[in-house]
């Protein structure tokens, strides 16, 4: 404790001015998660016993690649908004929430660019 | 990081026992947290019995004839004793509450007694609340206009303006919704809180304050006021029956409005 004002400690660097699009967009992508989750647990169930090829040859097919895809994007960016705010609210150490922050924005790039190439792969051919 | 070992003054010990003064019928017993860093002993759980039929109504009319016949060491904060100054706001049968407003006969069981939780302890039961007290400043609660007032009158509002007020102004200040949020117990340095949260909105809803831009502004930050996640607690809690979490709600809703 140094010997700082309670009124200067507290208004301390100032309004970061930041915060309601990482608000919305969680909010946002919730909702696109509702359609595409429920279409996701329809389409599984539809598919029950079926086999690789059959599943492969389906996800391969413009309707559900491009749903897939959509899916892939909305859940990712909606993880990462999410576990950013387990981070902020948990980790104190400034360098170490850093640290854990960009490692999960990569990560999350990472695993939604993979997962993108995999169904447009399906969807391609090899 | 996360704190694996808990700070000494957080073990509490059992203390005295004030036993009810003889013949007394209806006994009650009050377990109340006493603290004193000065002393540097770690804090104890004194238990006082009281005879009921001997007692006010209230949980601070319990404290005020401790303090007054049983145990004048015992401190606590109290000045209306009608839920209007907010000065006896403490943790109650786990819930924060003003003293003065909750009932006796309303707790089952032995009363248990802890100051406002997370708050560094003064004494016994009156915690350090200078830190929220700055935060509201912080907010400027007060009429920011740059139009001069009108020569002859008051600065007018109509019914339906005045209305939007009704929940907001009503808040004591007590802190009860605070110091029962996680996000403030976790990051108070840096979130506001619902009760200055509630605060900063009753100025931005008064039709009258021009400075509505500015206040979003200040507010609009990761931690002022985006550590809400909506938890409902200090809804729950706040004994003047107010909504902060609405207030909140409000306030982000507008930051999405105004984009």
């Amino acid at each position: 404790m140094g010997m700082q004002s309670n009124l200067g400690r507290v208004r301390g660097m100032g309004s970061a001015k930041d915060g309601v699009h990482h608000w919305w967009m969680q909010r946002l992508t919730a909702v696109a998660l509702v359609p595409l989750l429920l279409w996701l647990v329809i389409s599984i169930i539809a598919h029950a016993g079926a086999g690789h090829e059959a599943v492969s040859a389906w996800m391969g097919q413009p309707v559900p690649a491009i749903l897939m895809i959509l899916l892939i994007i909305a859940g990712f960016y909606h993880a990462q908004l999410g576990v950013q705010v387990v981070i902020e609210d948990y980790v104190h150490n400034e360098g170490v929430k850093f640290a854990i922050l960009i490692g999960l924005k990569l990560l999350t790039v990472l695993l939604g660019v993979a997962s993108v190439f995999a169904i447009s792969k399906l969807a391609f051919g090899a | 990081m996360a704190q694996f070992t808990l700070p000494a003054n957080s073990k509490i010990t059992d203390g005295k026992t004030y036993p009810a003064p003889a013949g007394a019928k209806r006994v009650k017993k009050f377990k109340i947290y006493r603290y004193d860093p000065d002393s540097g002993q770690t804090p104890r759980v004194d238990t006082y019995e009281l005879d009921l039929d001997d007692c006010a109504p209230m949980i601070l009319d319990a404290l005020i004839k401790i303090k007054n016949e049983v145990d004048t060491t015992l401190t606590f904060r109290r000045s209306c004793r009608e839920g209007i100054c907010g000065s006896c706001s403490m943790n109650v049968d786990g819930t924060n509450t003003l003293a003065c407003l909750k009932p006796i006969d309303e707790i089952e069981g032995d009363v248990k007694i802890y100051p406002l939780p997370h708050m560094p302890v003064i004494k016994d039961l009156v915690p350090d609340l200078s830190t929220p007290y700055a935060q509201l400043a912080a907010v400027e609660p007060w009429l920011q206009t740059d139009s001069p007032p009108p020569p002859d009158k008051e600065r007018q509002q109509s019914p339906a303006e005045r209305e939007k007020l009704d929940g907001l102004w009503e808040c004591v200040l007590c802190f009860c919704c605070s110091t029962s949020c996680p996000s403030y117990w976790w990051n108070g340095d840096r979130y506001l809180g619902p009760a200055v949260l509630l605060q900063a909105y009753r100025w931005i809803a008064d039709s009258r304050d021009e400075k509505t831009g500015e206040r979003l502004d200040a507010l609009e930050d990761p931690f002022r006021l985006y550590r809400c996640h909506t938890i409902m607690n200090c809804t729950k809690t706040c004994p003047k029956h107010l909504n902060p979490a609405k207030a909140i709600a409000e306030i982000k809703k507008m930051l999405v409005m105004r984009r």
